[in-house]
């Protein structure tokens, strides 16, 4: 089986992302201690970013900033990778971060609550 | 049993993502032809530097086309900073003994923070007053000054920074955001319309508004993220 560059490309970066976002949701449904959920939550955000990034890219694209270096690459014939998905993913990390933040302080606040973060250990989620 | 149905659920959502991604093909050029515009990447990438005279595309999108989006997304942080305070907060008993979750830095550490915290402040300074022309912007530099601020915590334990001054910082930033954003309502037609003369392209003053609203980002990032830190790491906890 033959594969060339694109083939081969697409496979490590697509199946890199996709391989974290489903390393994330393993953790969120399989693993009992809330702060592991956080970090799984946390560990699908870095998956998703790396897709979008990964379809934003262009073969032998520069980053798109028109510094006097990128306008003589631009001038020469090369070309720039899409901006959209990078400006997103900004946005998206800044709330990832919020989303972080806020569930740490549920899990800090759970802990003082029942003296455990396991949510096999709390009692008053079975009924 | 769990498990296993949790595997096959993980099969599932991993094959649809491969064959969703599988007619997208890496490396591809998507934006069309540069010069006939049919994709709003490639009106960004042909307009920006006429039109806003910003070098850095990525930052003209975030702060003039997407503009009110990131103006929702500071409010984000906001609400994050606000309701980890209202989350965590605690009355303290009386003769409850507290103890910090820290343990005490070596003078290594000390000494070598104190000496690269100016070092630190500066980096973020530089990263978003240059966030039109150069990789980085508000939010990057807003994290880089607060991982300073990290730093002096774990390294002093009795370092405080005073939540007064932060939420002054943060106010004061957001109110410039928004009056700017208001202030080309009242001069053009839009809110955050850029009223400001563009300047030329690749220059310190350039770009309007671009760099001013920047700069009040960073430093809202910067307070909220240092906030954040301050309230998680000074949880006190029972002895």
């Amino acid at each position: 089986m033959d594969l060339d560059y694109n083939q081969i490309m697409s496979i490590g970066v697509y199946g890199s992302a996709i391989g974290l976002i489903l390393i994330g949701l393993y953790a969120v449904l399989i693993k009992k201690h809330l702060t592991k959920i956080v970090i799984g939550l946390s560990i699908i955000d870095a998956g998703i970013h790396l897709l979008f990034i990964a379809i934003g890219y262009i073969k032998g694209g520069t980053a798109p900033i028109f510094s006097p270096a990128g306008e003589k690459i631009v001038a020469n014939g090369g070309v720039m990778v899409d901006p959209v998905p990078q400006a997103l993913v900004l946005t998206a990390i800044v709330i990832g971060f919020a989303v972080t933040a806020v569930a740490l302080s549920l899990v800090i606040r759970l802990y003082r609550h029942h003296q455990t973060a396991r949510i096999d250990q709390i009692k008053s989620l079975k009924w | 049993m769990k498990k296993l149905l949790v595997l096959l659920l993980l099969a599932v959502v991993g094959y649809s993502l491969i064959t969703a991604m599988m007619g997208v093909k890496f490396g591809e050029n998507r934006l069309g032809d540069p010069q006939d515009e049919k994709t709003v990447s490639a009106y960004y990438l042909n307009n920006t530097t006429q039109k806003l005279s910003v070098s850095n595309v990525i930052t003209a999108i975030v702060v003039n086309y997407r503009g009110l989006d990131t103006l929702g997304e500071v409010s984000v942080l906001f609400l994050a900073s606000l309701g980890l305070g209202s989350i965590l907060y605690r009355k303290h008993k009386e003769g409850e003994e507290e103890v910090a979750i820290l343990k005490p830095s070596s003078q290594l550490l000390q000494a070598g923070s104190k000496l690269i915290f100016p070092a630190i402040l500066m980096l973020g300074a530089y990263v978003f007053i240059h966030g039109h022309l150069t990789p980085g912007g508000g939010f990057q530099g807003g994290a880089i000054i607060a991982t300073g601020f990290l730093l002096m915590m774990m390294a002093y334990q009795d370092y405080r920074v005073s939540h007064s001054v932060l939420v002054w910082v943060e106010s004061l930033a957001g109110i410039t955001f928004a009056g700017i954003g208001m202030w080309g309502l009242l001069l053009g037609n839009t809110f955050l319309e850029n009223f400001l003369p563009i300047g030329t392209l690749n220059n310190l003053f350039s770009g309007g508004i671009i760099p001013i609203i920047y700069i009040a980002v960073g430093f809202k990032v910067a307070a909220e993220l240092t906030g954040v830190l301050d309230t998680l790491l000074n949880i006190k906890d029972k002895h």
